[in-house]
């Protein structure tokens, strides 16, 4: 094993991790403000793709352009989920708020393989594509521009929750809903709005993986299981947290492979995640 | 009294076991349960494979001028004209699934015979079940060699397993080196963690070191991986002069997306069929797939040797939009063969189809694959298989070996990725 391969091994796993901390930002978020695990989050994924593939295959617009628009329509997709789903079952016990999301998980698959089909789509000469060369280590253009894309999602995401006013309501309504009301906030609309933020992170992780990974009814469930080692590991509800997670689950997966052995690689990411919830229940930065 | 107990238990056991079978003889209709994967990872190659089953089932039932098993005719005319119908399930590409269904469908559904499933990790659980209630088994695709080597009775294998792909990749190789004069010394093998990569890469392995080849590097992984980058981080390290991989579709897709990549270029590439025969695949890849080379039991481009592939190509179009490729083409060819079985049995007795399926003989002119016939050994493998390497030039799959049926040169070495643009 070279020094390059492992550099190259990760560089890799460093650009993947990002897009991995996008998509589990948004669970954590979720999680974060209502203690609720979207068990459909990696369907939110695959939708997200999927409008990205049809607007490349239908309008001919490439996956980055069509970034705001899927942003917005998962956005959307959040927005309903709360008030359709979510918004009912809040009351009700643990395990009817586990099935409801892992219900709609099942609708969204089935509903996209009986709308669109079973088969594999790639989005065909994306605007970026092609790859860089540095000094013998390569860099996929369009995996460059993805966790550019997930690090920007991120950063605007924390100066969201951080630093506007209607950020700090969803942090003041995560940290105490009955405080959060009695100050004024109206608590149901900031969940309906973390749905919907947290929908859209996904969105944008879906757009920029568009540009280079295919898309099925299946994909989402494969970065979704990720997604959750991601959030463990950065700790429940710590969104920025995710970042750090998402990056070193990235890498100890392509690290794990090249070092141990590929067939061992989800063993070493999974023996880590259990690992970390068997010292800290509450993942390594976790609140809870 | 416990005696008693055992007595009465003992002897209701051996009247139930003496039980006449159910007749099943002489039923107007034919019931055959056939298990494919309708979603999940492989679907896509599941519904052309049923779309296969149901052209096979339309050709048997109705009245048609081709020249395969029981086209002529409506019907089977063995069992006074019965027809065919089949119940269709979806596995999942779960073996504990596919277990269960073929259970429902022989004890709710009462099929006279199982067909499928395309994982030879399901087909595995599945005739299991089959041969615990002696019902016959046909699959007509999955590769995994270990699956006729069980001594059942009731399984048969139409395809050929991955003894005989490997062998002829093995065979190529060897060829080539002779042809150009290149002397390969290295494989590196690539395989999904299934039970088909993993069976299909201990063949390789064996054959390896039989043909006195080095394995330089061997690789499994998991078919439904994000990141391949570890995978061919190690291959590029390794760098042997012939990659072996054994993927299914999706996996074949980054695989090669995740090679552009990285810069990897093997020279000579050579796949176990499964993904790299989808045509999904070789759309999906276009020309970053040129060079690869497969194996594959059935080759479109012999059209113009043999118009009957033409014909029932154009049949199949018709179903699903989608041109007959490797998976269906077996499937298509495994179902007529139990369908003419089970209508020279004349009965849908299970010991009769069994019977039936044992002296199947059909000859080479009937079939749409390039094999000399389909007649089962004594393990129920068919020994008429004969395999063949097609190549992606100029973006379509031709046929390059064996040398007598080629229909193009090979190409080698594949161009690297500078040189492909």
């Amino acid at each position: 094993m070279t020094a390059e391969v492992l550099l190259q091994g990760l560089v890799g796993g460093l650009l993947m991790g990002l897009v991995y901390a996008l998509i589990a930002a948004g669970l954590s978020l979720i999680f974060g403000l209502m203690e609720i695990v979207n068990f459909a989050h990696g369907e939110f994924l695959m939708v997200a793709m999927f409008s990205t593939f049809w607007a490349w295959a239908v309008v001919g617009l490439d996956p980055l352009a069509a970034l705001p628009l899927t942003a917005a329509i998962l956005f959307l997709l959040g927005i309903a989920t709360y008030h359709g789903l979510i918004r009912w079952i809040l009351g009700g016990p643990m395990l009817a708020q586990i099935f409801a999301t892992f219900g709609l998980a099942v609708f969204l698959r089935s509903g996209a393989q009986a709308l669109w089909g079973v088969d594999f789509r790639l989005v065909k000469d994306p605007l970026v594509q092609g790859r860089l060369e540095l000094a013998g280590l390569f860099v996929g253009l369009p995996q460059l521009v993805a966790s550019a894309g997930a690090l920007a999602a991120f950063a605007a995401l924390y100066w969201f929750i951080t630093r506007t006013e209607t950020g700090l309501a969803l942090q003041a309504t995560a940290q105490d809903r009955q405080a959060a009301a009695l100050m004024g906030i109206d608590t149901q609309r900031m969940f309906a709005l973390g749905w919907g933020i947290g929908a859209a992170c996904v969105g944008v992780a879906g757009a920029l993986l568009g540009m280079f990974f295919y898309v099925f009814p299946d994909v989402g469930s494969t970065f979704a299981l990720l997604a959750y080692v991601a959030v463990a590991l950065g700790g429940f509800g710590n969104v920025p947290a995710t970042l750090l997670g998402g990056v070193v689950v990235g890498v100890v997966e392509v690290m794990g492979g090249l070092l141990i052995s590929p067939t061992l690689k989800a063993v070493v990411v999974f023996a880590m995640y259990l690992a970390v919830v068997l010292w800290r229940p509450q993942g390594l930065f976790g609140r809870f | 009294m416990n005696r008693l107990v055992v007595l009465v238990a003992a002897l209701v056991v051996a009247v139930g076991l003496a039980a006449p079978a159910p007749a099943r003889a002489q039923a107007r209709e034919v019931v055959i349960g056939v298990l494919y994967p309708l979603s999940g990872n492989a679907a896509q190659v599941g519904l052309d494979s049923v779309n296969a089953v149901k052209l096979a089932v339309e050709i048997v039932n109705g009245n048609y001028d081709l020249n395969v098993p029981l086209a002529r005719g409506e019907g089977l005319p063995g069992l006074g004209g019965a027809r065919i119908r089949v119940i269709v399930v979806d596995h999942q590409g779960k073996p504990d699934v596919g277990q269960g269904e073929a259970e429902r469908l022989i004890t709710q559904e009462k099929v006279h015979a199982l067909f499928g499933a395309y994982f030879s990790s399901v087909t595995g659980t599945a005739s299991q079940v089959a041969e615990r209630h002696g019902i016959p088994y046909v699959n007509a695709e999955s590769s995994s060699p270990a699956l006729t080597e069980r001594g059942f009775k009731w399984f048969f294998r139409t395809s050929p397993h991955d003894g005989h792909f490997s062998q002829v990749m093995f065979d190529f190789m060897r060829d080539l080196e002779k042809r150009r004069g290149v002397k390969f010394k290295t494989v590196g093998i690539m395989h999904e963690a299934t039970q088909f990569g993993s069976d299909s890469a201990k063949v390789q392995e064996e054959l390896a070191r039989k043909y006195g080849y080095e394995v330089a590097v061997k690789i499994a992984y998991r078919d439904k991986a994000t990141n391949l980058d570890a995978e061919v981080g190690r291959l590029k390290a390794a760098n042997p002069d012939v990659l072996l991989p054994s993927s299914y579709t999706n996996d074949a897709i980054l695989f090669v997306r995740t090679a552009k990549n990285l810069d990897y270029n093997p020279r000579l590439l050579i796949a176990q069929d499964a993904g790299w025969t989808d045509p999904t695949f070789l759309r999906e890849t276009g020309k970053d797939a040129e060079g690869h080379i497969t194996r594959a039991p059935f080759a479109l481009d012999m059209a113009a040797k043999k118009p009957l592939i033409r014909q029932v190509n154009e049949m199949f179009k018709k179903m699903g939009g989608r041109d007959l490729s490797d998976v269906p083409a077996r499937a298509f060819t495994g179902f007529l063969t139990l369908a003419d079985a089970i209508n020279r049995a004349k009965s849908t007795n299970p010991e009769e189809i069994r019977k039936a399926l044992v002296a199947t003989n059909i000859p080479a002119d009937q079939l749409i694959m390039p094999w000399t016939a389909v007649k089962f050994d004594d393990k129920g493998q068919n020994a008429g298989v004969r395999a063949i390497l097609q190549q992606a030039q100029k973006g379509q799959y031709v046929t390059i070996y064996p040398f007598e049926l080629a229909a193009a040169d090979v190409m080698y070495p594949m161009p690297t990725w500078k040189e492909r643009r």
